[in-house]
């Protein structure tokens, strides 16, 4: 991840915020930035959406493609995650810099995506055996500070919501090989179910003095920025789905957490990340429905 | 716990073409405009010569000088003169030196000779003030310093020699362009909302909680790391998200223009100051503020119209009020009685006060939404 600088006297200032609930910006502790999202941003794939949390941008370029399903699942299609730290976003991702981050955000993704009660996978299986829908997510990262999880997160079902694949259908012929046909309306389209698709959370947690007991406590925030995150020991992730479920808990970084509260996280967790879900589906919807009117700004903002 | 998401909007871009106070206005170009077709001129910084056509590199303003034309960027790495005083983040401890990082573009130096010793002695540096550098100051470290020359290479060399130089202690760094920093007598303002701010040249801005007592025998290495109330942390955030929402509209940074900002934005939450809508209504009330000063009066006259005046200021001249531009010069203060005693704040001035009804007011955000 991108690193900041900081100074002990800095940190101090930030870890007496956090502990009084009023951080740097005014925030509170579980106060998120300011968000602007944006989907079909890209014409050249089947969804796209770009996010913006404070300084972070993200942009998810989804595309669909027929292949064979996995052996094990036969009926079911899947997803694969690629994320792409650009170089832009700092100079420290330049050439292969950015392969170790992005690596380990793939890999998150495929945790927290792998459950059956996120994705209704059956619906991308065209012809069980031979051929399904493969979901290629193309994760690019603009621009870095701090909180690339959750802006990963909500752009991805946003880009869930926006993905619209063609509908096919499968012939027979006599001698039983396998055609397959594409519609001919170009928008008889398949959409997904993302009801249920999780949203990550990430907490960073801070080891301080807790004056009352004068003991040493935990207090976590949401929504990071570089500076809080270099104060942090250590960061929890929770993925949550809409209706409470818990699809991935993930600890990232080297300080160590009191088991207590990373059970208090989770549901502080669990709790936060339904309360995302709501304004995200309804604000997904308008921008739909606002069809033809809608204001294409992509990358001028 | 607050969860904003919106769709994005097209920022509504003040046009300056085709208003009157622009016509001798300034000659903005970008990399790759033709500046002059004569070549009777001397190419200075920021051109080069296309096909015996000068050509512009960077993006700003064209400056001519007699036979010399150059364009001046309008955003740029800081380029540090003498005298100006910094705010920087050390990032190596070398022999006898430090390496500073000040937006340039290249790190500054600050030797160890040109800092002040604990306690205030003024010895010879030796070679065991030089295994203790890491005491002083460490990488990460936040220092206030002075430009005190200029290498041949452009690197500045800093300097810490007075007591109100040093390294910084608790607080907020906000990082904008250097372009917005108005030079002005003095960098080190107390304002009267409870906070102390350092407007260092290179954009980089200081917010602490003003100091109790002074007590400088330790020549500024003490840090107090006591707890800041949550009182003086308030006023430090609103701050900083007033800097921020000044920056994201180019508006030029000194002490009157962040005090005008900070009132007009005590309607709203420290953490609603950040979305755009309301960014774009205290700026326009900054606007309405600080109409009797120059650099406000085209940025009005192109938000409002060219007839628009501030409602308290309707019948009055404009320029009775004390604005930037009267505070007088050094020598002249002599002659003014108290006059350089006048503190930052400018309370005793008497500005506008938009809260209050008037008769015929000017809506400021009528303009946002036609």
């Amino acid at each position: 991840m991108a690193s900041v600088q900081i100074s002990e006297a800095e940190k101090v200032y930030i870890m007496h915020g956090v502990r009084d609930d009023l951080r740097v910006d005014g925030r509170g502790c579980e106060d998120y930035r300011h968000m602007e999202i944006e989907t079909d941003v890209v014409s050249n794939t089947d969804g796209s959406a770009k996010v913006r949390m404070g300084h972070t941008d993200v942009l998810v370029g989804i595309k669909a493609e027929l292949r064979r399903p996995r052996p094990n699942v036969p009926d079911e299609g899947y997803l694969e995650f690629f994320v792409d730290c650009s170089a832009n976003a700092t100079p420290e991702f330049e050439g292969r810099g950015g392969e170790e981050l992005g690596v380990e955000l793939s890999n998150t993704l495929y945790k927290v995506f792998n459950s059956h009660r996120s994705l209704d996978l059956r619906s991308l299986c065209v012809c069980p055996g031979e051929h399904c829908w493969v979901l290629y997510v193309d994760v690019l990262l603009l621009q870095c500070d701090g909180n690339l999880f959750d802006a990963m997160s909500i752009a991805i079902k946003a880009a869930l919501f926006n993905t619209r694949i063609p509908k096919v259908r499968v012939l027979e012929d006599e001698e039983g090989g396998k055609e397959i046909e594409l519609s001919d309306d170009p928008y008889d389209c398949l959409r997904l179910r993302v009801d249920n698709i999780p949203c990550i959370v990430t907490f960073c947690v801070f080891c301080l003095l807790v004056h009352v007991h004068q003991q040493v406590g935990h207090r976590h925030v949401v929504d990071a920025t570089l500076q809080e995150k270099a104060c942090s020991a250590a960061s929890l992730l929770v993925a949550v789905t809409p209706r409470g479920a818990v699809t991935c808990v993930r600890k990232l970084g080297a300080g160590s957490l009191d088991p207590d509260s990373i059970f208090e996280m989770t549901e502080t967790g669990k709790r936060v990340g339904k309360a995302l879900h709501a304004p995200l589906m309804e604000l997904l919807q308008k921008d739909e429905s606002l069809g033809k009117k809608r204001q294409k700004v992509g990358f001028l903002a | 716990m607050a969860v904003d998401m919106r769709l994005p909007t097209v920022r509504k871009q003040i046009s300056l073409a085709g208003s009157n106070s622009n016509a001798d206005g300034k000659h903005l170009v970008v990399p790759g405009d033709v500046i002059t077709s004569d070549t009777g001129f001397m190419r200075g910084h920021g051109t080069y010569m296309d096909d015996e056509k000068l050509t512009a590199s960077v993006a700003g303003e064209v400056e001519r000088v007699n036979k010399l034309i150059c364009v001046r960027p309008l955003k740029t790495r800081y380029n540090g003169e003498v005298g100006d005083v910094i705010v920087g983040r050390i990032t190596e401890v070398q022999q006898k030196r430090w390496k500073v990082e000040t937006n340039s573009r290249l790190d500054s130096v600050l030797l160890l000779s040109s800092v002040n010793l604990p306690g205030g002695e003024l010895r010879r540096r030796s070679a065991e003030d030089e295994l203790t550098m890491r005491d002083y100051l460490q990488e990460g470290d936040l220092i206030s310093a002075e430009v005190q020359s200029v290498f041949s290479d452009g690197a500045l060399s800093l300097h810490t020699r007075s007591l109100k130089y040093g390294k910084l202690g608790q607080g907020v760094l906000v990082q904008v362009s250097p372009s917005l920093v108005k030079r002005q007598k003095t960098h080190f303002h107390n304002l009267p909302c409870g906070a102390s701010i350092i407007l260092g040249n290179n954009g980089f801005l200081w917010l602490y909680p003003t100091p109790g007592q002074q007590d400088e025998e330790e020549g500024g290495y003490y840090t107090s790391l006591e707890l800041v109330p949550l009182s003086d942390r308030e006023v430090i955030s609103r701050l900083r998200n007033c800097l921020l929402a000044l920056a994201a509209h180019k508006v030029l940074l000194y002490d009157t223009s962040v005090l005008y900002c900070y009132e007009s934005s005590l309607l709203y939450q420290i953490k609603d100051i950040l979305k755009p809508e309301t960014m774009d209504e205290i700026v326009m009330t900054v606007y309405v503020l600080s109409y009797d000063t120059i650099w406000c009066r085209d940025r009005y006259q192109l938000c409002f119209g060219a007839a628009a005046r501030p409602p308290a200021l309707m019948g009055q001249q404009p320029g009775k009020f004390v604005g930037d531009q009267r505070r007088p010069s050094l020598p002249a203060l002599n002659f003014i009685k108290g006059g350089g005693k006048r503190d930052s704040s400018r309370h005793g001035a008497q500005h506008c006060n938009v809260f209050e009804v008037h008769d015929s007011p000017v809506d400021p955000t009528a303009v946002l939404n036609t």
